[in-house]
């Protein structure tokens, strides 16, 4: 009896913790929390300011390998209302997985082109970064193309980060979209040919050997450029290259994209809708483009004047979802082409 | 030895441990039966062999520079007369502190073309370009092990110094009234006396490498664990890559069990452990040679790297980043902790089970309890979120079912997650170490207890857990520093908002700016100092007893 006694008190015990705690929570519900794939330290001052504006606490977590998988295994019960990735690969991913609601709030399609969210307002772009070619201006003035990559007059004067690094796969699936498989094969076997050194390192590394003269080209975000000329040592390697927007007389440069999309089961809907609309809203787009130096993908917002002067560009209008689809066939010529070895 | 009814419950807690750190590794190998065989051969078609050879080639070459630079300076340590042996005697654990990543980011940025040693050399010989001159290149296989092998040597010198020191001197000194020079003797008889320990210290070498990702990328160097994270993220086939991971698993394992299975029969503990060493003297020549050997290992694994980092964390940091970084400081000593004295406690109770059980198969609970750490830290992590998610969807669904509010994600993303994984993971370690401490104690102390009529846990009390207690130190502390440099688990299990150390440097490398997280490392480092310079201190303070 008194056994029973002591149980039936502890459940109630247990009962009203469990209701406490629950009601704790729904008292906290201004909220709203994000997975990203895109480093905090990046976006904290966006975030800080839409908790000034609206109220909303934002809550982060932040993981590149494995955040997909997480969401996925947490299914209903996620507490994720809003993805950020780095990549397209990795939105469609989510996608793919069906781990992304649509959102059709008019703001959001108002103000970001069709080219940059998905036909069914499931994920959004936030940004664009161009893969350019980084040139010695030891080479002078150079127009070029990707494809130049594969040209035997940059023999041993090419260098480039891993094969396998999500840059360059989407790269390589662009060229897929362009040349086919047979012929990107041939192109990457060739570009091999030409590396001065195994590729290595971060795309600010090769704009250092550039410097150092171990090589002429190399490949690189638009966006390290205005890093590495805001940073008191590796201004000097940024000092030493072009940039370069390459296939500008044919379809155009590579674009990839940082992006968002709403979590199929987010427990704040209403809040993660605030955040989307606040994410592409002038002053983020501005914010976004001045800290990071991207393209804002709202129409009307410009780049910040240093990203600016590098110039007006035409981009490749391939649909972002086939860089994606064609991600895997790109990997497996990356392998074959033993490009890393 | 166990009486009957204590070995049962033993017996039970045991299996009850080893089965619970083994369930993610069985989650990893189950996901794995459904790997693709096309992707098998096109891996096997283009890259796969090349990743096999390197995969081979790292192992042996780390393994052996680790046993070569460990078992050297354990034994100039114990052995000689060395000048400043007492300084060099700690200083030499300290590369355990730093973590490989990110002593492969700093060599390698020193190293190769565009990094200041080859500028200098440039700038001093007026040469102009890379054919003007031979420099060896860092991204290689050889740099990698080498600089890799400089951050792991610790674990073979704390293993192997803890075995010379605890050897039977009247063995060696018999050895050389019978006639053997001193170098002989140690040869003959140290060195193979203390063959248990550096192998299991070897094995912690050998897991720890092959798992490993992030270092082996800074040298472009590409093994087994590309072809899991290329199979997974790139190709999207989870299976494929949880299959590999197992491959992997179960190569390591074979290597070890093999190890174990040459040395099967032979015992090894001396019964009469005596601690007056005769130092072998050294002339003034070797003594040079034998600290040179020591203060370059001490310099190339610890000095250099730290200096460079603190050189970036006084260009690019200020007093208002340290303060911020405090909270995330205590974080990961939180966890530290946590992980550590949980894996020291089941590591004992493991390997006492192991060593006063009568059963057949007492020492399956301790070496199953140990696979985690020969699996890639992102595959483990992604193995817990397969362990928790079922048992959260199960507590949410009972709820719904009784019409109670769901409490939500329980285990999925909370600290608890983090710390368990660290269990899985480091329990290798920790098991390892106290293994290799019960190992010099002779067998014979396990029966003289009961003949007297004293119980089990008093013998413990008073004869075994003393005659540990530096085994058992030397697990926590080893089990706290990997704890404070993991990554992976970390990043990928932890709730919202919460930071560690190692998180937050990871923040800043993967965006190309080490500079600003230098200080985040420095943290690292210092934090994973204390309990060795306080463990350090602790047994000089009591003579005899020695760590």
């Amino acid at each position: 009896m008194l056994k029973k006694s002591k149980a039936s008190k502890l459940v109630s015990k247990l009962i009203c913790g469990v209701a406490v705690t629950l009601s704790f929570i729904a008292s906290a519900a201004q909220e709203v929390n994000v997975y990203s794939y895109r480093q905090p330290f990046l976006v904290q001052p966006l975030f800080d300011q839409f908790t000034e504006q609206s109220g909303i606490k934002v809550n982060v977590v932040f993981a590149k390998k494995g955040m997909a998988e997480r969401l996925a295994r947490e299914g209903e019960y996620s507490p994720a209302d809003i993805l950020l990735t780095t990549d397209i690969s990795r939105l469609i991913e989510l996608y793919d997985r069906g781990l992304l609601q649509a959102n059709h709030d008019k703001v959001l399609t108002d103000a970001i082109p069709a080219q940059y969210r998905a036909q069914d307002n499931s994920w959004f772009a936030l940004t664009t970064r161009v893969r350019n070619i980084y040139s010695s201006k030891r080479l002078g003035v150079v127009e070029i193309n990707y494809e130049d990559l594969a040209d035997v007059k940059y023999q041993g004067r090419i260098c480039t980060r891993s094969g396998k690094h999500a840059y360059t796969v989407a790269l390589v699936a662009s060229m897929i979209a362009e040349h086919g498989e047979a012929d990107t094969l041939i192109w990457l076997e060739k570009f091999k040919a030409n590396l001065a050194r195994k590729p290595q390192g971060n795309d600010r590394g090769q704009v250092q050997a550039i410097h150092q003269g171990l090589c002429d080209i190399s490949l690189g975000n638009s966006y390290y450029f205005g890093k590495m000329l805001k940073n008191e040592q590796q201004k000097i390697w940024a000092d030493g290259v072009n940039i370069n927007f390459p296939n500008q007389a044919n379809r155009g440069a590579h674009v990839n994209i940082s992006g968002m999309g709403l979590a199929k089961y987010s427990p704040n809907v209403d809040n993660a809708k605030k955040l989307m609309i606040f994410l592409v809203s002038e002053y983020a787009q501005q914010l976004y483009a001045e800290t990071n130096m991207e393209y804002p993908v709202r129409v009307g917002v410009v780049p910040s004047k240093l990203v600016a002067s590098w110039g007006e560009f035409k981009a490749d209008s391939l649909p972002l979802e086939i860089i994606a689809k064609n991600r895997t066939l790109a990997l497996k010529l990356i392998d074959k082409a033993r490009f890393d070895l | 030895m166990i009486e009957k009814q204590k070995n049962r419950r033993w017996r039970g807690a045991s299996y009850f441990i080893a089965l619970t750190l083994m369930i993610p590794v069985l989650v990893m190998l189950y996901a794995g039966i459904n790997a693709s065989n096309e992707l098998f051969i096109h891996l096997w078609q283009t890259v796969l062999p090349d990743y096999i050879a390197n995969t081979l080639i790292l192992g042996v070459f780390v393994v052996l520079l680790s046993v070569i630079f460990g078992v050297i300076s354990a034994a100039v340590i114990v052995h000689t007369n060395v000048v400043g042996k007492n300084a060099l005697r700690w200083l030499l654990m300290l590369p355990l502190a730093m973590p490989a990543y990110l002593v492969a980011y700093l060599y390698t940025d020193m190293f190769d073309y565009a990094g200041p040693v080859q500028r200098a050399l440039r700038a001093w010989f007026s040469w102009q370009s890379p054919s003007d001159y031979w420099f060896f290149d860092i991204r290689t296989l050889g740099g990698a092990s080498v600089v890799i092998a400089l951050v792991l040597f610790p674990y073979v010198y704390m293993l192997a110094r803890t075995a010379f020191e605890q050897q039977d001197q009247n063995l060696l000194r018999a050895s050389r009234l019978l006639g053997l020079s001193a170098k002989q003797s140690f040869y003959k008889v140290a060195l193979p006396l203390a063959r248990p320990a550096i192998a299991i210290a070897a094995s912690l070498v050998l897991m720890e490498t092959l798992a490993d990702f992030a270092t082996v990328q800074y040298f472009a160097v590409n093994t087994l664990t590309t072809a899991i994270y290329d199979t997974w993220l790139g190709y999207n086939d989870l299976a494929s890559a949880n299959a590999l991971a197992s491959i992997l698993m179960l190569f390591i394992l074979f290597a070890v069990v093999s190890e174990q299975r040459a040395r099967a029969g032979q015992t090894y503990q001396s019964e009469r452990p005596n601690k007056n060493h005769q130092l072998i003297k050294l002339t003034m020549i070797q003594q040079l040679f034998a600290s040179g050997f020591c203060w370059l290992l001490v310099i190339a694994g610890f000095i250099l790297p730290f200096i460079l980092l603190l050189f970036m964390a006084w260009q690019y940091s200020n007093i208002a980043q340290l303060q911020a970084l405090l909270p995330t400081g205590i974080n990961s000593i939180k966890i530290a902790v946590w992980a550590a004295s949980l894996t020291t406690f089941f590591a004992l109770l493991l390997v006492l089970f192991q060593r006063l059980s009568h059963d057949r198969w007492r020492a399956l609970p301790m070496n199953i309890s140990g696979f985690g750490y020969a699996i890639p830290g992102t595959v483990l992590a992604m193995a817990m979120l397969a362990t928790f998610a079922p048992i959260d969807h199960a507590i949410n669904d009972v709820a719904k079912y009784f019409s109670l509010p769901t409490p939500g994600l329980v285990l999925s993303g909370s600290i608890f997650a983090i710390i368990f994984a660290y269990v899985v993971r480091f329990a290798a370690i920790a098991n390892g170490t106290i293994d290799s401490g019960i190992k010099q104690i002779p067998k014979s102390i396990d029966y003289a207890p009961a003949s007297l009529g004293v119980g089990l846990f008093t013998m413990l009390r008073k004869i075994h857990l003393p005659l540990l207690k530096s085994s058992i130190f030397v697990a926590w502390l080893l089990v706290f520093v990997e704890a404070m440099k993991e990554l992976p688990a970390v990043l990928l299990l932890r709730p919202f908002n919460f930071e560690t150390l190692s998180t937050q440097v990871y923040q800043l490398i993967s965006d190309e700016m080490l500079e600003q997280g230098a200080l985040g490392a420095i943290l690292i480092v210092l934090l994973g100092l204390l309990p060795i310079i306080w463990l350090n201190r602790a047994k000089t303070g009591n003579g005899e007893e020695e760590v």
